[in-house]
């Protein structure tokens, strides 16, 4: 009986989104308050029942009812109970029930949060929000209920993807989707702005942390999934420009781009029709990831079910919400123009090449996901693109970017001046050039080591000094404001990941060996004695485990335990060990055993000494940490009189002048 | 004017993405196709499995219509498939010539001990020299080979109940109303 409620949950919920969009739209339009109103309830309504579909879904698999399709084919009774509400997104059905809760957990804070804004343009963005779901909705009632029955009921279920069973995959797609569904508003706020043709940039600056935290979630996801493929894929790699992967890499550049293009608009009134293209591309980019990895257009590793009809129903929808911005845009975008010229040397300038840089590199990845599509519509047989045309591209276009970031604070709004450029030139150039010298003697001259010294020491060193300007030149407490220390937080996380990069990728050392139980391989200056294999069992699986022990110049660094896990129902997992460090990753995986009925025998083993590896999640992280430190700024936090905190923020150096007012 | 812009180069985009969906409705976006279907199969030479001494050429099995089967001890799908080669392989009318590729001697009798043996014939390529003639890119792979020596079908990946009823049964259906 249950799982019918959830399904009713659903269907009710569209009904509520539909009240939510199409109400609030009229009302705004005609300026009917009490339509207007029908906002707020039907998105807190929306969003209860939703929870309540979602509630029941994971209920069900938590007393196992295999009577739902989707919990049969995604858990059994071995499956522990943390994996079992992680296999609620572990299939098609499921993660897009996961989409939605999110999407409504969006839009009920922003429902919450929206208190002061002009009751129109609130009204209108919420309505966006409902019009999303009722798209989302729609697609999982009509194309992919988790809810179905199986009968007769079986006794037992199939398996979650062992792949899945990790503790990075259980919190991965959440993240992901976070950041996904979080550039929805940014989005609402571009549409409600094009409806009403009028941009306040007072709004723009409430939009601003919204964004700022989806890019954070986004890249936090990205680093979980990174991660994730680097412990558990066993191939050593942490990206590998597949096309899911790419499919959340793309709305992660526009998503810088428009996190800087959203700050210029804030500030002085420019650049305002580019924000409200990039919102709007940066969530068609989620959305068109969600469509590429559930269509089937792209065969991938991690592609989800391809269904031809799920295909239509998401092209469709997919053809409503971007065809229907964008052409909203070519029509109304003339309207909302205005804003402050500035000179070619200035913060804007810099902003701006930035975001081109990240536009065109989207643009790039864009193109080469889709690649293999174009070639069969031209009919140019099959043809992929991979890591070579990625790996030349994608750096080149991030150079300018690496050279001129630490150039960006130091201009100024307008119009900048040379000469402090120059003084930072000499000082980050000159420490960058110094410490590659020395780092030269240390990497044996592998050219990419050494330019990752020198990005790494020119970005902190270009951070550093425009932290001690501050430090010099601004009053005490207000040397660092939430969005400053974001800012600086998250260009220091660039040069970390860079060097990370760099580093891993030019210093990394690995061998496929095949070991005997007592032989010893050196790596690194690491000796990696292998002490044979016995079994091993877990909750729901077991386990050929190998015993490699570290050692480096005779002292014992780590015990490693790599193994070969077999589930119930004959998959079989790698589970790489890992022993990470600052400075250095130790990696076994195991492969097979040279003699398949002896496996105390000797085993082929694959070993990897990865320095610095770690340097790329760390970046990462620091990013995501300034996207999020960025998004507390109190300047941020509405407040009526847009006037009066014009004058508040003229002593702070910042000029703002509010083009409407 | 330049303000369409966005909106013509996405719904390019919808277009090709249109043409992704009906192509996938048309191909199989696994399939790779072999350039020897409907083609005569390479010739060989190869040791049978348990007599290593005796050859089994292509010419020693014209005549009668066969089911070539690649498959490894060390072939983790293999194991998957073996089941369904088990029950079904009586049903199926045709011989079952099973093809050790790539594979020690020892280690295939004794995964074929342990999982039984449903081949009617067995031949070994321990060097895997012949399977590239019949273009194998890995294990398991099933070719049926008409009385002519013509391959009739080919499937690469483990057979399931599903692919031998949908279309390995049809193929040798066809193929046994057309030569009788």
């Amino acid at each position: 009986m249950t799982p019918e409620l959830g399904q009713l949950a659903l269907i009710l919920a569209m009904l509520l989104a539909l009240a939510q969009s199409v109400l609030p739209l009229v009302g705004a339009w005609r300026g009917n308050r009490a339509l207007m109103a029908v906002a707020r309830p039907a998105a807190a309504g929306q969003a209860v029942f939703v929870a309540m579909a979602f509630g029941i879904l994971a209920w069900a698999f938590l007393r196992f009812d295999f009577s739902v399709q989707y919990v049969a084919d995604n858990s059994n009774l071995a499956l522990p109970w943390y994996y079992r509400i992680a296999a609620v997104w572990g299939a098609h059905e499921g993660s897009l029930l996961l989409w939605i809760l999110i999407l409504n957990v969006w839009t009920v804070a922003l429902a919450a949060f929206s208190q002061k804004l002009p009751e129109v343009f609130a009204s209108r963005v919420i309505a966006v929000m409902g019009l999303i779901a009722v798209g989302f909705l729609a697609f999982i009632i009509f194309t992919s209920n988790p809810f179905g029955r199986l009968l007769p009921m079986p006794g037992d279920g199939a398996d979650l993807n062992p792949v899945l069973q990790d503790p990075g995959m259980t919190f991965h797609p959440p993240m992901l989707y976070m950041g996904y569904v979080g550039f929805s508003v940014a989005f609402a706020f571009s549409i409600a702005a094009l409806l009403g043709g009028e941009l306040e940039q007072a709004w723009v600056r409430w939009a601003r942390p919204w964004t700022n935290v989806a890019w954070a979630f986004l890249t936090c996801g990205i680093v979980a999934g990174s991660w994730w493929a680097y412990a558990e894929l066993g191939w050593g790699g942490w990206w590998f420009w597949d096309p899911v992967e790419n499919a959340s890499f793309m709305p992660w550049l526009v998503g810088v781009a428009l996190i800087h293009a959203q700050a210029v608009t804030e500030k002085r009134g420019s650049l305002r029709a580019w924000t409200i293209l990039l919102s709007i591309f940066a969530f068609s980019l989620s959305l068109l990831g969600t469509f590429l990895v559930r269509s089937g257009v792209l065969t991938s590793v991690h592609a989800f079910a391809s269904d031809p009809r799920r295909g239509v129903f998401i092209l469709a929808f997919l053809t409503i919400v971007v065809g229907g911005s964008l052409l909203l845009y070519a029509l109304r975008a003339p309207k909302v123009l205005g804003g402050k010229p500035f000179k070619v040397v200035s913060r804007e300038t810099a902003l701006l090449i930035s975001n081109l840089m990240f536009a065109v590199a989207a643009a790039m990845v864009l193109l080469g996901t889709l690649f293999p599509l174009i070639g069969d519509a031209l009919n140019l047989g099959r043809i992929s693109v991979g890591p070579p045309y990625f790996g030349f591209l994608f750096p080149l276009l991030m150079l300018p970017v690496v050279l001129l970031l630490p150039f960006g604070p130091f201009l100024r709004w307008g119009k900048g001046d040379a000469p402090v450029l120059k003084q930072l030139l000499l000082r980050a150039g000159i420490a960058a050039a110094a410490c590659a010298i020395v780092a030269a003697f240390f990497v044996d001259g592998q050219p990419k080591a050494i330019a990752g010294v020198a990005a790494l020491v020119w970005l902190t060193v270009g951070v550093l000094l425009y932290a001690l300007k501050r430090w010099r030149e601004m009053p005490r407490g207000r040397r660092y404001p939430a969005e400053m220390a974001g800012m600086l937080l998250a260009h220091l996380g660039v040069g970390v990941f860079v060097a990370g990069v760099l580093l891993s990728e030019s210093l990394s050392v690995t061998r496929d060996v095949r070991m005997a139980p007592g032989e010893t391989q050196h790596i690194g200056n690491y000796d990696f004695r292998f002490d044979g294999v016995h079994h091993t069992t877990g909750p729901n699986w077991t386990a050929d485990q190998g015993v490699v022990t570290v050692t480096r110049n005779g002292s014992e660094t780590t015990v490693m335990h790599p193994q070969k896990r077999t589930y119930p129902r004959g998959q079989v997992q790698t589970e790489s060990a890992v022993d990470a460090g600052v400075t250095r990753d130790l990696y076994v995986a195991l492969g097979e055993p040279m003699d398949a009925n002896d496996i105390e025998g000797a085993w082929a083993l694959r070993l990897y000494y990865k320095p610095f590896i770690r340097w790329i999640w760390a970046g990462g992280l620091l990013m995501m940490l300034g996207g999020l430190v960025c998004a507390t700024d109190k300047r941020f936090r509405i407040k009526r009189s847009a006037k009066a905190e014009a004058g508040a923020e003229a002593a702070d150096g910042l000029q703002i002048q509010e083009t409407r007012a | 004017m330049s303000r369409l812009l966005p909106f013509i180069g996405f719904m390019l985009l919808v277009g090709l993405f249109g043409f992704g969906i009906w192509w996938n409705t048309q191909h199989d976006p696994n399939a790779i196709p072999s350039p020897l279907l409907d083609k005569p199969a390479p010739t060989f030479n190869l040791p049978q499995l348990y007599e290593p001494t005796r050859m089994v050429s292509k010419a020693d099995l014209l005549g009668k219509p066969y089911l070539l089967n690649v498959f490894a001890s060390w072939c983790i799908e293999c194991g998957v498939e073996h089941p369904v080669l088990t029950a079904e392989g009586p049903t199926l009318g045709v011989q079952l010539v099973g093809y050790n590729y790539k594979d020690a001697p020892d280690d295939a009798k004794g995964w074929l001990a342990k999982h039984g043996n449903p081949y009617d014939l067995l031949i070994a390529d321990e060097p895997g020299h012949t399977a590239i003639d019949f273009g194998v890119y890995g294990a398991p792979e099933s070719f049926l080979i008409d009385a002519k020596g013509v391959i009739r079908y080919k499937h690469i990946g483990p057979l399931t109940p599903d692919v031998v009823a949908k279309e390995l049964k049809p193929a040798i259906a066809a193929m046994l109303k057309e030569a009788p």
